[in-house]
């Protein structure tokens, strides 16, 4: 029993090495590829030899990869900030209230969250170009937030139910009025589930690729994953190869880091949303 | 009481209004928009040209091998890479829920494929599989140009799918795990059921409502595949998928018709992936279960 448990244990901490390494491989490989000179781009090393961080003054010197990164941080926050405030609202009243149609609005919630992005490109470019909404900051915090919003709900809703409601009730007994009792026990107590909530739909806006690339055009609004994307590269005979990695080290770290964190919360939050419903 | 419920059911209306409006608005209305265009000739570069031409727009696109070619690959890239998800994903897990050792780093750093950005993740693994900067060949002592060809490009993508996503399905199967009775496994070990019997007698029956939603979840992502493609062929050497070709239909040749008829038949797919698997979670558990 002891010997067969050992060589289990064994075989699952190899397991866990050979993990370990594969989910770190492709990062380690684009902060190195950031770090190398044009020169040894092509040595085909996995470390760089002689480090550089002449990428990174680059994309920084740059006026495109900035602008970027600015939209990126201002575009997810604002859309987290709204998607969580509406969120909060739906999900207190499809966990707390009873109101018919509760049932439709959560079917309505999933069907939105598997509604796929790339049939909505083609209306709302034609219609944001209308009504002036094409390259701007809202034209893209909106669409994140029809899809955000079926995240937002799902997670907090799990969230609220596992809140013991009472307390809010006995404080109310014992005088609180209900707006009291809501300000200091409950806010208190969903902090970190919203919070939770809020890391997941940053996380989704700061991913979008389809939705960045086809209704911006310009710096005004084109977000990091777009820029990358189209980088050229500071002339036509050098490849980008150096800045596209630069840049993604800069656009993955604040994200890694924030994930990792928090990461307790944000498993729970992701099986919350998924598995609990 | 009456009045009570009935002012619960205003505020829950009001409290839910918001962000109901806001999903409908912007899936709501341009899938209906979508389906109008769709029925139309409408090219933003001839827009004078505009007129209603009933269901041509969806003859021409179900009657060009484009669509059918990318059909297929996107099938190919789905089932590929939520095949593997699956058992990948199963093996993480139980790795999560077994593992004595270091059981807080490998949660922790399985997260990091779901923190890297997918463009990101989709350029790590360009350059990493790239002939001139990459380390693959040089690893495995190979002369090969990956992204040029359609079956080793379809590697590269799966690949980098599977990367970035199995963290996701990993931990949507490791909370079904957490909810296994662990008496009952300890019982069947007692009686002298192998680990394999326990496996797939007790365990797998047990996940099975997990595993379908993991499955849903993640075959939904893998048919709207995008960025990935995108970013590693751009759809070259036929790796297009359905999601590719709307996008360029619709933003690259601005032909709104065409594009929108592309775009209903996804939405189409989608929905039929959607009513299958629901059909699955609403099947009674025991009848696969209980063998």
């Amino acid at each position: 029993m002891t010997l067969r448990n050992r060589r289990e244990d064994f075989f699952w901490s190899v397991f866990g090495a050979a993990v370990v390494a594969y989910a770190l491989i492709p990062v380690a490989w684009i902060v190195s590829l950031s770090l190398k000179r044009p020169a040894d781009l092509n040595d085909r090393r996995f470390f760089p030899s002689p480090v550089t961080f002449d990428n990174y003054r680059a994309i920084f010197a740059d006026a495109q990869f900035p602008a970027a990164l600015w939209n990126s941080f201002g575009i997810a926050l604002i859309a987290t900030a709204l998607s969580i405030v509406l969120a909060l609202f739906a999900a207190y009243a499809v966990v707390r209230l009873d109101f018919p149609g509760k049932k439709l609005v959560l079917g309505g919630v999933l069907a939105v969250s598997m509604f796929p992005p790339v049939s909505l490109i083609g209306p709302l470019f034609n219609l944001w170009r209308t009504v002036g909404l094409y390259d701007t900051w809202a034209g893209l915090i909106i669409p994140y937030m029809t899809f955000t919003l079926p995240l937002a709900i799902w997670t907090l809703s799990a969230f609220f139910r596992e809140l013991p409601w009472d307390l809010d009730k006995a404080a109310r007994i014992d005088g609180a009025t209900p707006f009291q009792a809501f300000v200091h026990i409950i806010v208190p107590l969903a902090a970190p589930g919203v919070f939770t909530a809020a890391i997941l739909v940053f996380i989704f806006a700061w991913n979008d690729f389809l939705f960045a690339t086809s209704l911006t055009s310009t710096n005004a609004a084109r977000t990091v994953p777009a820029a990358i994307a189209f980088f050229t590269g500071s002339s036509q005979f050098e490849q980008p190869t150096g800045s596209i990695a630069a840049a993604s080290v800069v656009v993955t770290l604040p994200v890694v880091v924030i994930v990792l964190l928090f990461q307790k919360r944000i498993v729970a939050g992701l099986t919350a949303g998924a598995v609990k419903g | 009481m009456t009045g009570r419920s009935r002012a619960e059911r205003r505020l829950g209306w009001l409290l839910c209004a918001p962000a109901v409006l806001a999903m409908l608005l912007v899936t709501g209305y341009p899938i209906l928009n979508a389906f109008w265009l769709s029925l139309h000739r409408f090219d933003l570069r001839f827009p004078e040209q505009s007129q209603f031409v009933g269901l041509a727009n969806y003859a021409s696109v179900l009657g060009s091998e484009v669509w059918w070619r990318a059909l297929s690959n996107t099938l190919i890239i789905t089932l590929g890479s939520v095949g593997l998800e699956l058992v990948l994903g199963f093996a993480l897990a139980l790795l999560m829920f077994k593992a004595t050792m270091g059981r807080r780093t490998i949660r922790t750093v399985i997260l990091i494929p779901y923190a890297m950005i997918t463009v990101v993740a989709a350029l790590a693994w360009k350059f990493a599989f790239d002939p001139t900067t990459g380390f693959v060949n040089a690893l495995l002592n190979l002369d090969q140009a990956w992204l040029s060809e359609r079956w080793s490009a379809f590697f590269v993508i799966i690949f980098s799918e599977i990367w970035k996503t199995t963290p996701f399905m990993a931990l949507l199967l490791l909370a079904g795990l957490t909810l296994i009775p662990q008496d009952l496994l300890k019982a069947a070990r007692v009686d002298g059921a192998t680990a394999r019997q326990r496996f797939v007698k007790i365990t797998l029956p047990l996940m099975k409502p997990t595993i379908l939603v993991a499955l849903l979840f993640r075959t939904l992502d893998a048919f709207r595949i995008f960025d990935t493609v995108y970013i590693q062929t751009r759809g070259a050497a036929d790796t297009e998928t359905v999601s590719i070709v709307g996008y360029n239909v619709l933003i690259a040749r601005l032909n709104l018709g065409l594009g929108s008829a592309v775009s209903v038949l996804i939405f189409l797919g989608v929905l039929l992936i959607a009513l299958l698997f629901i059909k699955g979670f609403s099947a009674p558990l025991t009848r696969s279960g209980g063998q």
